[in-house]
């Protein structure tokens, strides 16, 4: 009994609990699910399809773990997504002759320190300003997609570029996607700097009690700044393997929606939007179930415009789990059944 | 001239879970007399009050109001008994009208609709009677705070009221907005009013006051005729220490050293501290005496950088310096355990060993990580040393007690090698045992390790027996400094009060 309290009370048991269900279900429901080929030299299947496109959603919940662990949130990541593909793809250009007018690796670079310069501005509303994080990073939101269509000038940019397809999908030779990669190295860095530095116990402490951490010589407002600044470099590395994947920049549908599904990964990893404790792994399982979840609900046919509806059912059932107050509803059922039992006893007694 | 008896209260009890809040308190007051209610930190002061009003239901006793009893189950049951309350904090609504906010939830109307011209015209003659001209219609945020304060006086003696209550009213004002208040409150009393006025500024009580109740504990200490009790009395009865009881105290050993560490000149911070200047010695324990509300915490933020101030400036062995972070201080090898050790204190949810070493990573800097094994060791180390109480270093903080959750966070302090220690409140609702140890080590550390240290503290007993100097504060001014001999509460007690004559 107390085994089973201590598995099902560890912060990854219902990211983990929940992808399970879904394999599960698509097990039964989803013909050929787990099937994997062996394709010109790649591979194919629904399961690296899954892992592809999560691990979009992996990088971005990275940037989201820190930001919500300081207490904030930041609501800008899709549309910052948009602007990292829309200059990318500027830089690179959509010539039909297949070449690049800058070179790849530069515009990439580009396109991601912008990003970090609108996370920065994220971080200086939120920490120099003291404006709430939602309505800082709404403004971005808000703006963001208008400052991709200045870039591409209103219209989709479809790059012919070769190499610049490969972020997205699988490099010649290889045989996994390319954004799986990109998501471990960026697991592996974060992981390594959380390790070697105090990043992890300052961002904690600052989502526990920021007064507190003040007084002791933290310098909360670097920190937080700092955070900002990380989710915008993430939601740039994000743009550009959301870019790659379609080969084109879109300023109105790329990364549409999309840091919802980062705030749903990292709660659903048991990371609480209050801030505080922050649980990394419990955000990277959580955001492979959102995608697993999207996919599985495609493979059923649940059309786009639907999937919203599954997702807040998801969304009601993890702010129920994670509600004090539910489960103390939860524990009080047996305590109830056994006390109306006891009452029935003692009416059948007095009967007696 | 004080008449009738226009509220009485009788063997008012109150219990909050394990605290015994009010016990018996009997209350009087009389219409058209200024009652001052007076106590230290959680005497009861603002218990009574919340009963009066209804805030908190009695436990026990009873109260009268006109002879007639009454049981206020809220505010505004209060408020139908014509008792209205001006709070410390503003509780008016900034964004409205000022004539908005004296009339809103019982506007006067008109065939149905909001009658905003008799509104607008009633609101200015009540602000006039109140010695106040300004445009009504304009947003309360408009105004500064002291006539927003008038605002909320306005609206409450417009509910017909018999007995104002002001809860610190003065805390924000400064002396001319100060002055004008008592125009307005001797005013009301001419009008039969009868007024409580809960205050900590001893100058005011006898300035403004007919009659002083003293709360001490939850406990009535007594009511008095203000000039029948004079200030030392007052400060004795409030501390809970009579003049002429001297204990024979160890005394510590006279300073070694006269080296100078840190020294703050002129410094001012309006609505804080006025002119303060003061020479921190090495090896000192320098103890800021006064009652709450004196400036102590407050010079104490400025001195880690806080807050800043507006006039003055500090100086380390000599070298000026300028704070603008605690970060700063921290750089300067000063250390401040406030306090309100739950929200400026802990970080309730990270673990013990955290708690500890937090303060010498943020000094080191991100970057220079303390690997795990030397957080161990240092954890280690101070919970042996402060004999800090916990089933493992990785337990939460959050989990400990009260005493042991303060030695955390003065080890997390200790860690940081400081050469200046500022101690606000560090025994405050700590069981005596503890006490008694952190009072050891502040000697010890300032005899061994040649340590300034700052002790801020309510109790005087712990300073006398802790200090080997003494700044005393009173209404946000240093009036004396107290060395060696002096250090009794006689003496104390007559600095705070201002002379014994008084």
């Amino acid at each position: 009994m107390t085994t089973l309290k201590k598995i099902t009370s560890h912060h990854l048991f219902l990211p983990i609990f929940a992808l399970f269900l879904l394999l599960l279900f698509n097990a039964f429901f989803t013909p050929g699910f787990f099937m994997i080929k062996f394709q010109n030299g790649q591979l194919y299947g629904r399961v690296i399809d899954i892992l592809n496109r999560s691990s979009i959603l992996i990088v971005l919940s990275l940037g989201m773990t820190l930001v919500i662990g300081t207490g904030g949130i930041d609501i800008s990541q899709g549309s910052v997504i948009a602007i990292s593909g829309a200059i990318c793809c500027y830089l690179i250009g959509g010539s039909g002759s297949g070449e690049a007018n800058v070179p790849m690796f530069i515009a990439c670079i580009a396109a991601i320190a912008a990003c970090a310069i609108l996370g920065a501005w994220n971080g200086f509303l939120v920490s120099k300003l003291k404006i709430q994080p939602m309505v800082a990073t709404l403004i971005l939101l808000t703006a963001g997609r208008g400052i991709a269509m200045l870039i591409t000038k209103g219209q989709n940019i479809t790059v012919y570029y070769k190499p610049f397809t490969y972020i997205g999908n699988t490099i010649p030779g290889n045989i996994l996607p390319t954004t799986i990669f990109i998501a471990t190295a960026m697991i592996i860095l974060l992981v390594i700097t959380l390790k070697k530095t105090s990043i992890g116990m300052f961002v904690q402490s600052v989502g526990i009690n920021s007064t507190a951490s003040h007084y002791t010589g933290i310098k909360v407002n670097k920190i937080i700044f700092m955070v900002y600044v990380f989710s915008g470099i993430c939601a740039g590395i994000a743009g550009l393997m959301e870019s790659s994947m379609i080969a084109a920049a879109d300023p109105n549908n790329a990364g549409l929606n999309m840091e919802l599904d980062a705030i749903l990964s990292v709660a659903l990893g048991g990371t609480l939007l209050s801030g505080g404790k922050f649980y990394l792994g419990g955000s990277v399982i959580g955001a492979i179930t959102i995608q697993t979840m999207t996919t599985t609900l495609y493979a059923v046919g649940v059309s786009s415009e639907q999937l919203p509806v599954y997702k807040a059912i998801v969304v009601i059932f993890i702010c129920l789990l994670q509600s004090e107050s539910f489960k103390a509803l939860f524990s009080r059922i047996p305590e109830n059944l056994k006390k109306s039992k006891l009452t029935e006893d003692k009416k059948v007694v007095m009967k007696v | 001239m004080p008449g009738n008896e226009l509220l009485t209260m009788r063997g008012i009890c109150k219990y909050f879970p394990g605290v015994k809040a009010l016990q018996n308190v009997d209350f009087t007051l009389k219409s058209g007399e200024i009652h001052a209610l007076v106590g230290e930190n959680g005497a009861g002061k603002s218990t009574l009050i919340k009963v009066l009003t209804g805030v908190y239901p009695l436990d026990a006793g009873e109260i009268f109001m006109c002879g007639k009893q009454i049981e206020p189950h809220s505010p505004l049951d209060a408020q139908r008994e014509n008792i209205s309350t001006v709070y410390q904090e503003i509780n008016l609504c900034p964004n409205l009208s000022v004539a908005e906010n004296i009339f809103i939830g019982r506007e006067p109307r008109k065939m149905r609709m909001i009658d905003w011209k008799t509104i607008n015209k009633k609101a200015k003659e009540l602000l006039n009677d109140l010695n106040l001209d300004i445009d009504v219609t304009k947003t309360l945020d408009s105004f500064p705070v002291a006539v927003q304060q008038m605002v909320a006086i306005a609206r409450a003696i417009d509910i017909e009221a018999k007995v104002l209550i002001l809860d610190e009213p003065t805390s924000s004002l400064d002396e001319v907005e100060t002055q004008h208040l008592f125009t307005v409150v001797r005013k009301l009393k001419g009008k039969g009013l009868g007024i409580i006025f809960v205050t900590h500024f001893i100058n005011q009580i006898y300035e403004l006051c007919d009659r002083i109740t003293i709360l001490r504990n939850g406990e009535l200490v007594g009511t008095y005729n203000t000039e029948e009790l004079p200030r030392v009395q007052l400060i004795s009865k409030m501390i809970g220490k009579e003049l002429g009881d001297i204990q024979s105290v160890s005394k510590n050993e006279d300073v070694k050293s006269k080296e100078v560490y840190m020294t703050a000149n002129n410094i001012t911070s309006y609505g804080c501290i006025n002119n303060f200047n003061l020479d921190i010695y090495k090896g000192e324990v320098l103890g800021f005496a006064g009652l709450l509300g004196s400036g102590r915490t407050e010079t104490a933020e400025i001195l880690f950088g806080i807050n800043k101030p507006d006039k003055g400036s500090l100086s380390i062995e000599g070298k000026p310096v300028k704070f603008s972070d605690p970060s700063d201080a921290v750089n300067h090898k000063i250390a401040f355990c406030p306090e309100d050790r739950k929200t400026q204190g802990i970080i309730g949810d990270l673990s013990v060993r955290e708690n500890i070493i937090l303060a010498m990573q943020a000094k080191n800097g991100i970057w220079s990580h303390i690997p795990l094994k030397e957080q161990e060791r240092i954890a280690d180390e101070y919970i042996k040393l402060l004999q800090i109480k916990v089933s493992s270093k990785d337990q939460l903080i959050k989990n400990l007690s009260g005493g042991n959750q303060q030695k955390v966070i003065i080890a997390r302090w200790l860690a940081t090698n400081p050469y200046l220690l500022i101690l606000d409140e560090p025994t405050r609702g700590i069981d005596i045992g503890t006490k008694a140890e952190i009072q050891k080590m502040i000697i010890e550390l300032a005899k061994e390790k040649d340590m300034s240290v700052i002790f801020i503290s309510s109790e005087i007993d712990e300073m006398i027996r802790t200090c080997t100097r003494l700044a005393v504060l009173r209404d946000r001014e240093k009036v004396g400094e107290l060395v060696g001999k002096d250090i009794n509460s006689d003496e104390i007690m007559k600095t705070i009060a201002g002379g014994v004559d008084q």
